[in-house]
């Protein structure tokens, strides 16, 4: 019964406290639904498609004798779906319980006709006693679903064809969609290090025999020159022993180890410096177990519906609780699951309390360095992966790049301006004709001081 | 060209060319010790501590960065988003001074005020006061809820004690300062009605009762009129500080400076003559300004109203004759400019004010320059009404008392009288927000919300509405006073659905265009102003100028030989009701360029003979006592000052104001003198003066920073001068090279920057430019400057990144002794805003060792923090002395927790501009033109993909400045303001422009650092080139 219990706080959100609430999670959603979907993970419009795709790969496919009279086709599929939305989606969901009963399989449940009559007017069907929907009432507390006198026949048709055929789509299928994604964002340039490894191991394995093959060679001349007949110097030669200590206090021995030992210091102790206030892969725990790779990778929900601020403003925002509760109004439980997360629990219970969620902050840029999100990400284009590195394949973020003043004048020397249509920057242009070079951000005085501190 | 052979000095210690001056002048930094602690060198203690020190901070850093928490609503605002400000349209109105503005709030925190440009009455403007009282909204002293019998309580409790305790009380008194609020009056006659006999008595700090009350004599109509100096040709003030303190100076200065604007295709400005006793801001912009006695103003009044007379064929009036300089020259000019002339005078003499109305009937200014008309509602306050409450108090008459956010015990004449009184009144209640003065000695505390917090209405003139909002949630338990008077009269209406019943029922109806009531609310809200037509029909004179003519001839007199005391307002501090803002008490003084003191001024020739003396700061003490009452106050030679008279300024000598304005300098309201119907704040007997011979230090900023008597950095001229020559004034410096003089700027080291983009200036016009420091604030404001204390000031280390130098200048050489006494009496003053000057071939730039200050390709001058290092080089190598060193860490550090509250503690910090760094300990800092404003308009125009337009972006000093003196652009952009300003012509990225217009000049121009600031020569309205 958490569902009943869930619409209740929502409607305490939005009644409750302000009637505007409902008005914001309205607007934030109508904004985030109409924003240009430039920089979502992979290119794929939030939509209520892909919306009710994701329920699927939650919960897994079941399977379902349906009524042979029911079409299994593309148009009577679609058209049924645009009728459940209009119609059906507040209470319903195809596999999972929501208000009413989770519908996939209904028309084998019931004869066709009777099922049909129910969507109409159910409180007709149940009035007429039949046993199932009236043990199905009872089931629901209740609730009176209201009628749909207004769906012709081939409407309700559709609506079932989409009931029993609709949205049905391989996870596994989708994953790798994501996975192959993400794999190319992954991809960087030079060595990799576990090849630099191998390669090294290699080398000292070659170094290894060449010493034993030495060694040997050493010892096999030796028994044969101690066959032969020398003169007194030579035999001392060949067969004295290496003083091992004598090499030790050597003065050559001592010098060559105590530079070593200081450089060894001096490079160990001026890394430990440079990584001072560096937190490059810090990675805390969140007091909600949220997972970037479900929602950005998986369901591909755009960045910026979440991250409100991050094409207006300084801050990209943690969102907050009422964007969360968009989705979550609806989405309970991941994987299908019965009942509710416990991490989605925490969002209902600050919700619920008015308590803020207290995230712990993983980028932490000095005080002294301006850094304004909106410049990036609307006016360079950055994309957000850029600096967060593949964060739609994070479980838990971490911080990807060091943020230190010389990664970001590295960036700024390399990045060429995208200049096009944006008239700030014609005499900029204009000016920069006669050079070879792209113009980059460091010709417009993006090495600048006083771009960043002040 | 003609050079200009006057003699400029900062302060009498250079004119003296006193040794200690010399000494310090030639170092950058003085050598004091840099702790706080008296004793010089560090010991050993300090050495152990600083390795102790050293070890924690090497460990710490090596640890793991403390975790930090992000903590986002759980319901958004659609309208709040985390680091994009919102603005909210509200009004300033306090004891009678109004301004309607527009509050930048961060994450709901106001943390700046500009002025509101669609306001007809401050035109967008500010002045220091306004500018600074967003932090009085931070202050700890305000209470966290309402107080009855000294202890925090609760509303339940305190409405059912006040309830009963006024039923009983008989007749009621509300004490308030100006009420401009309609809906506030409303609540309050609801309240009476409830109550029965209840009477509302106004008066005001700064009292202008003495027009009013002309006014109900001379037009029969208790009005203040309106000004408008912007209409006038000729204006004659008569004590009357309009730029600085006089009734609404904001209005006053925009008006003014409309007048002071010259150009070569309008070589016209206003004359202003000023006849005062102490020297005003308002004086020291005179172009004629005349030193008198207290005694005898009343006197030159009539002196002008007979000259007038005489040439208008009215009778004049009898009167003991007076030896005033100037006063026949206004008369032929005034009359010359008949309906654009305008007579002011600041006495609160109903009789002199009667006489200016005869003055400015006579010269046709009734209807054009003075509008009676339209009444202006600032000051409504009746200081006989005031006087009868306080003798009534006291002979136990009053039943109930309720002081309606105002501070009488403080800032009335007769104060102690109503301290003395307040318990013999069965009910006392006051609404101020602290406890001050008044208020800890009443018996209930309903705390008003500050202003910043509140809703309310105001009709600051006739026909003017203006709505306030509130900007933040109120911060404590705190209730809007009228909603107070709402409950106690058994309403339990909120003052919001008041306010809005009020204006549904009242101003909607009379608003036309308005269909929807709800629209126009949302409309007046957002536009914070409302102006309503209203027939206004000129007043015709009822009354007679002889009686009052009398009057003035019998009580003023032209040899008074006595003592006398002229009691002014600061610039700065006002009134005092914001003597708790730092950031107001560290503002050196427009004229004496003082900090964090009151002092008695006195001219260079009662110091002189009484073996008086002062430089730098050091001076000595005096005792004044007037009619009984004696105070101790430091001794400041104000050069200006009218012989036989002394200037002493209210607004100090709080002792319950809190802990930054407690205990600074002593209260002057306590000497006026309230015994003849009226506040008088000219006292001209039973003043007594005497040195007492205890040395002091005053904390002035005015000689810290010097450019060594370099004579180009104030280039002037007279107006008849600049109509033959419109570079009349200039100073052209030639340096001599291979054979020839050759401009500075023919000769340099460097190849010189490209500035492809922009190139950002700033323009002053030393004309407009009236010295009143709103620039300074709105800078320290913005831009997180900090706050070092008078001890710190004493050591020259004052933080200010603008300062405004004031300049005496005179004919007399510097040499000659006794010329100098008479240079020091009445000396002309320039003002010249000083800032870094963003040079293009920047001194500092060149010896900073860490490249920490650097050159933009914008043509800015960039200090980065973060890479200082702190030598100072840069700041010993700045021939315009504007860098400022922090000696100490002013944040989060308790030596300065008193004085520096925005940086240090929590509900101070509220206030700090989050886009600016609060700097750190050891490192330079500066002006940055505003670079956080440059960025955030460059980004927004990026953002819509268009060029930045002229407007999008300024500069703060500049957004605050009342008379537009200063103006900042875009070099590069041939459209923009800047470059008309300055008639730059060929559009160049080169950062040599070149400049046409003939006023425009670099203050040391010969040393060619190339600054991106221009200055424009100050031209005076005077017939020839005389001190």
């Amino acid at each position: 019964m958490r569902s009943a219990l869930h619409l209740c706080n929502f409607e305490k959100l939005a009644s409750g406290s302000t009637f505007a609430g409902v008005i914001i999670n309205r607007i934030n959603y109508l904004i985030s639904y109409n924003m240009l979907s430039k920089r979502s993970l992979v290119g794929v419009r939030l939509n209520f498609h892909t919306l009710a795709v994701l329920f699927f790969m939650l919960i897994g496919t079941q399977a379902f004798a349906a009524d042979p009279a029911v079409v299994n086709s593309d148009e009577a599929i679609a058209a049924g779906k645009a009728v459940f939305n209009a119609n059906c989606k507040t209470c319903h969901k195809l596999d999972q319980k929501m208000i009413g009963p989770a519908l996939r399989g209904a028309s084998e449940r019931q004869p066709i006709e009777i099922v049909k009559a129910f969507i109409k007017n159910s409180q007709a069907v149940i009035a007429s006693g039949n046993s199932y929907y009236n043990d199905l009432y009872k089931e629901y507390n209740n609730t009176i679903m209201i009628s749909h006198e207004f769906l012709s026949d081939e409407d309700l048709n559709n609506l079932l064809s989409y009931i029993e055929y609709g949205d049905t789509v391989d996870p596994a299928a989708a994953a790798a969609t994501t996975g192959a994604d993400g794999g190319a964002v992954a991809a960087g340039g030079g060595i990799p290090n576990e090849y630099l490894t191998v390669i090294l191991g290699v080398l000292v394995v070659v170094l290894l025999l060449i010493l034993v093959v030495l060694g040997l060679i050493i010892s096999v001349l030796t028994k044969y020159l101690t066959k032969q007949d020398l003169d007194v110097e030579d035999k001392e030669f060949v067969t004295q022993k290496t003083n091992l200590g004598k090499v030790f206090k050597s003065d050559m021995f001592v010098v060559i180890v105590t530079a070593l030992v200081v450089a060894l210091v001096a490079k160990t102790a001026l890394d430990g410096l440079y990584s001072v206030g560096i937190q490059q892969g810090y990675a805390p725990e969140q007091p909600i177990a949220y997972s970037h790779a479900l929602h950005a990778g998986t369901l591909e929900i755009e960045c910026q519906y979440c991250h409100t601020g991050v094409e207006i403003g300084k801050s990209a925002n943690i969102p907050s609780a009422n964007i969360c509760m968009n989705c979550h109004t609806h989405v309970q439980n991941v994987q299908g699951k019965e009942g509710v997360s416990p991490e989605i629990q925490k969002i209902y219970d600050a919700v619920d309390n008015n308590q803020p969620i207290e995230w712990v902050r993983v980028h932490n840029l000095p005080d002294l360095a301006y850094f304004n999100h909106s410049q990036h990400v609307v006016v360079g284009e950055v994309e957000c992966q850029t600096c967060h590195g593949p964060i739609q394949e994070m479980e838990v973020v971490g911080q990807h790049s060091a943020l230190t003043m010389g990664w970001c004048i590295d960036c700024h020397r390399q990045t060429e301006i995208t200049t096009e249509g944006n008239a700030y920057y014609d005499k900029l242009v204009q000016l920069h004709t006669d050079s070879k070079d792209a113009l980059k951000v460091k010709d417009i005085g993006g090495l600048e001081c006083a771009k960043c501190h002040y | 060209m003609k050079e200009n052979k006057k003699t400029y000095w900062k302060g009498l210690e250079q004119l003296n060319n006193d040794p200690e001056f010399v000494k310090n002048a030639d170092r950058e930094f003085p050598e004091l010790p840099s702790t706080l602690n008296e004793e010089g060198s560090a010991s050993r203690r300090d050495f152990l501590k600083v390795m102790g020190f050293s070890l924690a901070a090497a460990s710490l850093a090596a640890c793991e960065a403390p975790v930090r928490k992000m903590i986002p609503y759980v319901n958004k605002p659609v309208d709040i988003n985390p680091s994009i400000p919102n603005y909210y349209a509200t009004t300033y109105a306090t004891g009678g001074d109004y301004a309607s503005i527009v509050v930048k709030t961060r994450e709901g925190r106001p943390i700046k005020i500009d002025g509101n440009e669609l306001s007809p009455i401050n035109k967008g403007k500010v002045n220091a006061i306004v500018e600074a009282s967003v932090l009085s909204l931070y202050d700890k002293e305000r209470l966290a809820g309402p107080y009855s019998g000294g202890t925090l309580s609760d509303w339940k409790t305190v409405d059912a004690q006040a309830k009963s305790a006024l039923a009983s009380a008989g007749s009621v008194k509300i004490v308030a300062n100006t009420i401009m609020s309609p809906s506030s009056m409303q609540a309050i006659q609801q309240f009476a009605a409830a109550n029965g006999n209840v009477e509302v008595i106004m008066y005001d700090p700064l009292s202008n009762y003495g027009i009013i009350k002309a006014a109900e004599t001379y037009y029969g109509s208790a009005v203040l009129p309106s000004y408008s100096f912007d209409k006038a040709k000729t204006i004659v003030s008569f004590g009357a500080d309009f730029l600085g303190s006089w009734i609404s100076p904001i209005e006053f200065a925009v008006q003014y400076a409309k007048t002071r604007k010259i150009s070569k295709e309008k070589p016209e400005m206003s004359r202003h003559y000023q006849f005062e006793s102490n020297l005003s801001m308002t004086g020291a912009n005179a172009d004629y300004r005349t030193p008198i006695k207290a005694s005898q103003s009343g006197l030159a009044v009539l002196a002008l109203y007979n000259a007038i007379a005489k040439k208008a064929g009215a009778s004049s009036v009898s009167t003991p004759a007076v030896e005033i300089a100037h006063l026949d020259k206004a008369a032929a000019d005034l009359w010359a400019s008949q309906g654009a002339s305008l007579v002011v005078s600041g006495s609160n003499d109903p009789n002199v004010q009667v006489v200016i109305n005869a003055i400015n009937e006579l010269l046709g200014s009734n209807g054009t320059t003075v509008d009676f008309s339209t009444p202006a509602y600032y000051r409504k306050g009746d200081d006989a009404k005031m006087s009868q409450f306080v003798t009534d108090l006291n002979a136990g008459k009053v039943g109930g008392v309720i002081f309606y956010n105002c501070n009488p015990v403080y800032d009335f004449a007769r104060g102690a009288e109503i301290a003395a009184g307040i318990s013999k009144a069965k009910v006392s209640i006051a609404t101020n927000g602290t406890l001050d003065e008044t208020s800890s000695l009443v018996q209930i505390v309903a705390p008003d919300h500050h202003f910043l917090e509140s809703w309310n209405d105001f009709e600051p003139k006739k026909g003017h509405f203006s709505l306030a909002q509130p900007t933040i949630t109120p911060l404590f338990d705190t209730r809007q006073a009228q909603e107070s008077f709402l409950v106690w009269a058994g309403d339990s209406t909120t003052y919001y659905d008041f306010l809005q019943t009020n204006w549904q029922a009242g101003l909607f109806t009379q608003v036309e265009t308005a269909a929807d009531f709800q629209e126009f609310w949302d409309q007046t809200l957002y536009n914070g102003v409302l102006a309503i037509n209203s027939t206004s029909e000129a007043l015709a004179p009822v009354g007679d100028v002889s009686a009052a003519a009398s009057a003035v001839a019998k009580v003023y007199s032209a040899d008074n030989v006595s003592n006398e005391l002229v009691i002014y307002t600061k610039v700065g501090i006002g009134n005092g009701t914001y003597a708790n803002i730092p950031w107001l008490q560290e503002l050196s003084d427009p004229m004496s360029k003082a900090t964090w003191d009151n002092y008695l001024t006195v001219s260079q020739k009662w110091a002189t003979d009484n073996g008086v003396t002062m430089y730098e700061g050091e001076t000595s003490k005096a005792s004044i006592s007037v009619n009984g009452k004696s105070l101790i106050v430091p001794i400041m030679i104000q050069p200006g000052q009218a012989d036989g008279t002394f200037g002493l300024a209210v607004g100090y000598g709080r002792t319950k104001a809190g802990r930054v304005a407690n205990g600074v300098g002593v209260n002057a309201y306590e000497l006026l003198d309230a015994s003849k119907g009226f506040v008088n704040f000219d006292i001209t007997s039973g003043v007594e003066v005497a040195a007492t011979g205890d040395s002091y230090k005053i904390a002035r900023t005015q000689t810290h920073q010097t450019f060594m008597g370099r004579e180009n950095v104030i280039q002037e001229s007279v107006l008849s001068e600049y109509k033959k020559d419109a570079s009349a004034g200039r100073y052209h410096p030639k340096i001599y090279k291979d054979g020839e003089f050759v401009k500075p700027s023919k000769i340099s080291l460097w190849s010189g920057h490209q500035y492809s983009q922009h190139h950002w200036g700033l323009a002053i016009d030393m004309n407009s430019c009236i010295g009143c420091s709103a620039c300074s604030i709105a800078c320290q404001v913005e831009n997180n400057v900090a706050v070092v204390g008078k001890q710190e000031v004493l050591n020259r280390r004052e933080m200010s990144w603008i300062r405004i130098d004031r300049y005496y200048s005179s004919d007399a050489p510097a040499d000659d002794l006794s010329a100098m006494e008479i240079a020091a009496s009445n000396p002309e003053v320039t003002f010249q805003p000083m800032m870094c000057q963003q040079c293009n071939n920047a001194p500092c730039e060149t010896v900073c060792p860490v490249a920490a200050t650097t050159h933009s390709s914008e043509g800015l001058n960039q200090m980065t923090y973060n890479r200082c290092i702190g030598t100072r080089y840069c700041a010993n190598n700045c021939p315009y002395k504007v860098r400022r060193f922090n000696w100490f860490k002013y944040h989060d550090n308790k030596d300065f927790a008193v004085v520096n509250v925005a940086q240090n503690d929590d509900l101070g910090k509220m206030v700090l501009n989050p886009d600016v760094t609060v700097r750190a300990r050891g490192v330079m800092e500066k002006c940055s033109m505003c670079v956080q404003r440059i960025q955030s308009g460059k980004l927004e125009a990026k953002r819509e993909k268009r060029k930045v337009k002229d407007g999008d972006i300024n500069v703060a000093c500049a957004v605050a400045c009342p008379t537009d003196a200063l103006v900042f652009g875009d070099m590069n952009d041939m459209n923009s303001k800047l470059s008309k300003l300055l008639k730059i012509e060929e559009n160049s990225t080169s950062a040599l422009k070149e400049v046409n217009e003939e006023r425009a000049y670099h203050v040391l121009e010969e040393i060619n650092v190339s600054p991106n600031v221009w200055y424009f020569t100050k031209i005076r309205n005077k017939d020839k080139n005389e001190a």
